[in-house]
């Protein structure tokens, strides 16, 4: 492509044709703060923190919008830039709440870090009428804080353009603009399907998960009380950012040590029911591909999806598996095979999940997901709230020895530990199905079809004889494409995996926030889904139905894949919703 | 806030919407069609309450906190009829400076509505309007076709039992 010349601040810069002023001076490293900029899902150049100077410009221009000219002269930190831009925070803070001691997001607030930046040393300089609004609670998932928005609608744009739902947006005009939902009702009265995406886009405090790590401390100072916790493939992928790390870093060793120094019980992984899941989704699939199911099968792992999919695709919830997901089929386990084993009243476990994702929190309360009469997992947190769970107990996480997880349900294969990327859930069943379906061992065990970060990937492979069509989706934008294509006809597959939200759950709307600036201009999903597929290439034992543990669990307990017990414990069924 | 639920229940006919699904089949591939299809929804039914705008969402794939947004973000866009008899305060500049902001607040402390509303009997309805060029009558309000100048608060009730 064309490369335009022009100079920033005096340096010579050469961008692709196309690229805005943004890209450009990311290009020469130089940072134009952002508030409200989104590569490719919010670009409105509203907030105006990213203004710089263009020699012969009328005005102040939006450098996140504005595209490169040849010979442009750009200037970014002008002292008029900067009062406009210091006067700009003023303004935003003349309509905020400003409670920074006491909001979840201090420390890495992307309005408090600019104040900082900019020094805003009178953040009552435009003192007021402010707007104030209740909080909405009424999502089981998360809090909408409105004292703390500043109207940038990241999340409006994340709501509608990358996951299809949209329903959140800017009501009433001016003064009185507010994001919220329409007819002002509650987050949880709509359609809303809890993948948290608009909360790891936020810039502010005004979006968080709600918050149950006092739970947590309090269950396990209760000596009536067993505390058992799982974690999911992704948080090991994404917790060490909150502690410094690179992204990219796995600290699976450290956190299981963290865990333990907690005062949980037992250390579990929800890897081992990942490689569970396999077991009966590959069996399903076998069988209705055998027996003249319902096809394509869909995959059944996230909460978001299946919301979603019980909203906006009523009519298809038979596609999905009626496996239950990772986390509740290890709460379920845990409930019933684990207490029996142990002889421990399944009323006296709490069963703690932590997941990089906001919707297990309402799957929690899903009915059909209590194998032992009680809930099958108790309480589910985020990556988030985990690092504060640590921060909060004197932790130092960086100093940890690495430690392994428990007995039995902490043993897992590198099929489990890439359920967190998108097409891992593919890739791990597909690993299973065709040894089952040839009876023979595969040659390699990467599926790199099904790899990778794409919307939406397709496959066939020839499985003793059949071609077995197969489609991966995450982001539940790609999704509606996906399932319009299969209503339509368009597209025929057997199998499809569909999380819900971009990249799988190494994205998800429950792990640490990455500020825009770096969101912009990093493969976020890719560098954290390495972490899984690096992970797995190091295991010994690379296929679920390779799993000891859980070739124990059948023969002590389960029977076999599909058995009537397996139907009873680890699988559920769908409702079908409107959308509001 | 003008963005409520409306009070008075819907009374939708039949024939209404066939029309609104007809104006959305004409209208719904081309770009920028839901202004239009709003306003044609506001001829068609008087107002944008949830059972129109939901119509409406349902039928174009557009969603209906997107609609919402829209209707609230327009002053021309009514969330609630107009009741039997519209009230009408003129805030202009003359009517403000003789209090016509307190004829309008006491009203909607009487009639328990805010403006853009209509009381659940369908009775009042009640918005702010500009100078109607009865300054020299200011503060002015209108009922219908009716004018009421030289307004004092108290005046208030008299008037409202006029109507029923």
């Amino acid at each position: 492509m064309e490369n335009i010349n022009l100079t920033i601040n005096g340096l010579k810069v050469s961008a692709p044709a196309g690229s805005t002023i943004l890209e450009a001076a990311h290009l020469a490293g130089i940072r134009i703060p952002t508030l409200c900029y989104l590569k490719e899902i919010n670009e409105i150049g509203a907030c105006r923190m990213c203004i710089v100077e263009v020699k012969g410009a009328r005005n102040l221009v939006a450098a996140c919008v504005h595209p490169v000219n040849e010979g442009m002269e750009v200037y970014t930190n002008t002292p008029k830039l900067i009062q406009a831009r210091k006067k700009t925070l003023q303004l935003l803070l003349s309509n905020h709440d400003k409670k920074c001691l006491s909001c979840v997001r201090s420390g890495n607030c992307e309005l408090q870090q600019l104040c900082h930046e900019y020094g805003v040393e009178d953040e009552n300089y435009f003192e007021g009428e402010a707007n104030h609004y209740e909080l909405d609670t009424s999502a089981a998932h998360m809090v909408r804080d409105n004292n703390k928005c500043i109207l940038c609608r990241r999340c409006v744009a994340t709501c509608e353009k990358v996951q299809g739902v949209g329903v959140i947006g800017a009501n009433n005009r001016g003064f009185d603009t507010f994001i919220g939902s329409a007819f002002d009702m509650g987050l949880g009265e709509t359609s809303c399907v809890s993948c948290g995406q608009c909360i790891a886009v936020c810039p502010t405090g005004a979006l968080y998960e709600k918050d149950y790590t006092d739970q947590i401390i309090e269950a396990i100072a209760d000596p009536e009380k067993y505390v058992v916790v799982q974690t999911a493939p992704s948080v090991r992928a994404g917790l060490g950012e909150e502690f410094g790390y690179p992204m990219g870093t796995d600290v699976e060793g450290k956190m299981a040590a963290a865990l333990r120094r907690l005062g949980f019980d037992k250390v579990f992984d929800t890897d081992w029911a990942a490689d569970l899941t396999i077991m009966e989704e590959a069996h399903e699939l076998l069988d209705r591909v055998q027996n003249g199911g319902v096809l394509p099968l869909i995959t059944s792992c996230s909460p978001g999806w299946i919301k979603y999919c019980e909203h906006y695709f009523p009519d298809m919830t038979e596609h999905l598996s009626s496996c239950k997901s990772p986390q509740q089929m290890f709460g379920a386990m845990l409930k019933t095979y684990f207490a029996e084993k142990e002889g421990i009243d399944p009323a006296k476990i709490v069963s703690v999940s932590v997941m990089p994702c906001t919707a297990k929190k309402f799957e929690i309360g899903r009915d059909d997901q209590n194998a032992a009469g009680v809930p099958d997992v108790d309480i589910a947190i985020t990556t988030r709230e985990l690092a504060r769970l640590i921060k909060r107990c004197g932790i130092e996480f960086t100093a940890l020895p690495d430690e392994d997880f428990d007995d039995p349900m902490g043993e897992s294969t590198g099929a489990g530990v890439i359920f967190g990327a998108t097409g891992g859930v593919m890739e791990a069943a597909l690993r299973t199905a065709v040894e089952t379906l040839t009876g023979e061992e595969l040659a390699t065990l990467e599926f790199s079809e099904v790899r990778g970060t794409e919307g939406i990937k397709e496959a066939s492979y020839n499985v003793a004889g059949m071609d077995v069509k197969v489609a991966v989706a995450s982001g539940l934008n790609n999704a509606k494409t996906l399932l319009n294509k299969v209503k339509s006809g368009e597209a025929e597959y057997h199998f499809i995996e569909i999380m819900g939200c971009p990249g799988g759950c190494v994205n998800g709307g429950g792990q640490p926030q990455v500020s825009g600036d770096v969101r912009n201009f990093t493969d976020v999903r890719g560098i954290r889904a390495s972490v899984l597929y690096k992970n797995d290439a190091a295991k010994t034992i690379r296929k679920s139905h390779e799993n000891p543990a859980i070739k124990k669990l059948y023969d002590e307990y389960l029977g076999k894949p599909g058995s009537h017990k397996a139907h009873e414990t680890l699988h559920t069924s769908y409702v079908k919703r409107t959308i509001n | 806030m003008l963005s409520k639920k409306s009070t008075v229940s819907f009374h939708g006919t039949e024939e209404q919407e066939k029309a609104l699904l007809a104006v959305i089949e004409e209208l719904k591939d081309e770009k920028g069609a839901l202004m239009p299809i709003m306003q044609k929804a506001q001829d068609i039914y008087g107002y944008l309450p949830i059972e129109v705008q939901t119509m409406i969402s349902n039928h174009t794939g557009i969603p209906l906190e997107k609609i919402y947004g829209v209707a609230t973000f327009y002053s021309q866009f009514n969330l609630s009829p107009k009741g039997r008899y519209q009230i009408s305060v003129c805030l202009g500049t003359a009517c403000y400076v003789k209090g016509s902001g307190d004829i309008y607040n006491k009203l909607m402390e009487k009639l328990g509505i805010v403006g853009g509303e209509c009381t659940a009997d369908g009775r009042f309805s009640l918005d702010a309007c500009r100078c109607i060029g009865a300054c020299g009558l200011a503060p002015v309000m209108t009922i219908n076709d009716e004018v009421y100048g030289r307004l004092k608060v108290e005046d208030i009730d008299d008037i409202l039992a006029k109507y029923e």
